[in-house]
């Protein structure tokens, strides 16, 4: 009795064990397969919730069900013109055959670096045979122009290909070549592009000189305007004053000669007017050149004196 | 009692009541794993073994206990950021932000082959968890390199002024639909509120060079304010100095024109007069002007025409003079 139950109890655990190793949940994020001595069996699993397999022989290999992360190493490379620049991009995959993916590349590690070859790859190609100009810009668009003087600056090159293409070059061309290896790469992108250290600092020289030329082209400006407006004040000031004088000197004729017309038309009426005007200039002559400071010699035999000498003195 | 006593009466007691003690380890167990509190800004999505179940709302939930059922909980009610280029250390009255050297995430290539120093802040929200949680892993880090991705696409499709002036507005519109666009492709569940550009400088040692060209616009600006000052100033005071000139003008040919006419009157009075008696009236005007004159001489010397060799000598205040005396042919 006691035996039988003990054989009874270890068989009861053994199935309880095998229904335990037969059953695994996948999760919502992932899929699996199941392998029977190292070679998968059937179909792989994307059902998620509880999932049964035969137990003991048959083992599961999970993988992510999600978009997954490539990230590239930042990698120094000289584009079509010459320009050395620093590339950091990223893509997102996802494991489209789980059979596949196992079989060729076994996990998700050898799976990254497979990318790493891969994308490193491509970008190296794609970088090395565009400008850098046509990795920057994606389109031809036409810059704001807000500033005088900057409109030189303002200037976007023409391109050709773009970012957007290029990017979607190396995507097309990555996916063929993972196709054999269950993996879909679902976008390629450029994340970072920077330049060289040396490079920078010449690009940060070409800023400079470039800002400074237009500081100077201000300056200058402004010193011409400033010179423009005195040139105009002079010239605003010589018109007036001499407009001015020319006006008052036409008034002033104007009046000479309405006097002096006045003065002949009083004077000038005949013989005895002409000698009634010099005799009465002649006395307002005197009248006005003599003062205080005048002594005069007069003598007996003057008209006025005559008289001191005698009343009748003719 | 003593404490040996005391620990054998509790031993026995655990003993007798074992079971309920197990159930009752078991049942609390079973209330801990399966009263659930959902946060008023959450909501909790259920997988029952690994399947997805349900999406529950904010309040107390029950999920069946012992890890049959998980939740996850999903902030889907608060926004969230990301920052760029910087980092918020401590918010707050005075938020206090990292000091840690991010140049590498904010400095980038424009369209014009130079270089920004963009700042900037993703906000987001997550709106579908189901995606959040399940189609994308780690979607935070992948709407990290996003959002750079996105903005490095449109700030290198604009001069480095556009990104630094007028085009601010317009980048940070662009980059939020691109990243929506680029969220929607991967089905992250996340949709992008806004995109706030902070700080957008010229590099470090390239801002000297920014700064001098608008002092020098500054600098424009004032040369012609100061000539404009300077032509205001002078230009106003000139026509009327002017007006002053041409007054004065007209005053002296408005005195001018009445004294001829006023003297040319007086004349003709006179003349009236010396036509009717031409002699008289000329010796009375010579006595009357000779009248006017002569008390107003300061010296008078009148000599008599008979003795004519007296010569007079005279001091005058001081001064020497000599008269002499002319000889006169034409005696009358």
């Amino acid at each position: 009795m006691k035996k039988k139950n003990i054989i009874l109890l270890v068989i009861g655990a053994v199935i309880l064990v095998a229904a335990f190793d037969a059953i695994f949940i996948l999760d919502e994020k992932e899929q699996a397969i199941v392998t029977q001595f190292g070679k998968p069996v059937g179909d792989a699993r994307v059902d998620p919730g509880p999932n049964v397999k035969i137990p003991f022989i048959q083992k599961v290999q999970f993988f992510d069900k999600r978009y997954l992360k490539w990230d590239g190493d930042p990698n120094q490379i000289p584009t079509a013109d010459k320009k050395f620049i620093f590339v950091e991009s990223y893509a997102r995959w996802e494991i489209t055959d789980p059979l596949q993916f196992f079989m060729r590349l076994r996990d998700e590690t050898s799976g990254q670096s497979r990318l790493d070859d891969i994308l490193d790859g491509e970008t190296r190609n794609a970088v090395a045979s565009h400008d850098l100009l046509e990795i920057v810009r994606s389109t031809n668009r036409t810059p704001e122009i807000h500033e005088e003087h900057l409109e030189e600056l303002e200037e976007l090159e023409e391109i050709s290909v773009g970012r957007d293409k290029i990017e979607g070059e190396i995507l097309r061309s990555a996916n063929e070549r993972v196709e054999d290896l269950g993996i879909r790469i679902l976008d390629f992108r450029f994340k970072r592009l920077n330049y060289v250290d040396e490079v920078r600092e010449r690009v940060f020289d070409r800023m400079i000189s470039e800002r400074e030329r237009i500081a100077d082209r201000f300056r200058s400006e402004g010193e011409g305007e400033a010179s423009s407006i005195r040139g105009d004040k002079q010239r605003d000031l010589d018109e007036i004053m001499s407009e001015a004088e020319r006006e008052s000197e036409t008034i002033r004729g104007r009046a000479d000669a309405e006097a002096s017309e006045t003065y002949a038309s009083a004077y000038d009426q005949n013989n005895a007017s002409r000698d009634l005007y010099s005799f009465l200039r002649a006395m307002e002559a005197l009248e006005n050149s003599f003062d205080d400071k005048t002594s005069v010699i007069l003598s007996t035999e003057s008209e006025l004196y005559r008289y001191l000498r005698s009343n009748n003195p003719d | 009692m003593t404490y040996r006593q005391e620990a054998e009466y509790y031993s026995r007691k655990i003993k007798r009541n074992a079971r309920k003690i197990i159930v009752g380890i078991i049942v609390l167990a079973a209330v801990l794993t399966s009263a659930k509190t959902v946060g008023p800004e959450q909501e909790g999505v259920v997988i029952t073994l690994g399947k997805y179940n349900r999406t529950v709302q904010p309040g107390l939930n029950f999920i069946i206990p012992f890890g049959i059922e998980r939740m996850y909980k999903i902030p889907v009610q608060r926004q969230l950021k990301q920052e760029f280029g910087f980092r918020t250390e401590e918010p707050g009255v005075r938020t206090r932000y990292s000091e840690e050297d991010l140049k590498d995430e904010s400095l980038m290539l424009t369209g014009d082959l130079n270089l920004g120093d963009v700042e900037w802040v993703v906000q987001y929200r997550i709106v579908d968890s189901y995606q959040y949680l399940f189609r994308v892993r780690d979607a935070e880090d992948a709407l990290h390199d996003m959002s750079e991705a996105a903005m490095r696409k449109i700030v290198g499709d604009r001069t480095v002024n556009e990104v630094l002036t007028v085009g601010r507005q317009e980048v940070a519109t662009e980059v939020e639909q691109l990243l929506q666009r680029m969220c929607d492709e991967y089905e992250n569940g996340i949709r992008i509120d806004q995109i706030v550009l902070q700080d957008v400088n010229p590099p470090e040692r390239v801002k000297p060079a920014f700064n001098e060209v608008n002092e020098a616009r500054q600098e424009r600006e004032t040369l012609i304010n100061r000539a404009q000052a300077d032509y205001n100033r002078v230009i106003p005071r000139a026509r009327g100095e002017a007006r002053e000139m041409i007054q004065q003008a007209e005053g002296y040919a408005i005195n001018r024109v009445n004294r001829a006419t006023g003297q040319a009157s007086r004349f003709s009075a006179i003349f009236d007069e010396y036509v009717n008696a031409p002699e008289v009236t000329r010796t009375r005007l010579y006595y009357e002007t000779l009248e006017s004159i002569l008390p107003n001489i300061n010296q008078k010397v009148i000599m008599d025409e008979n003795n004519p060799n007296v010569l007079p000598l005279m001091n005058l205040d001081g001064d020497r003079i000599t008269f002499e005396r002319e000889d006169r042919e034409d005696n009358q």
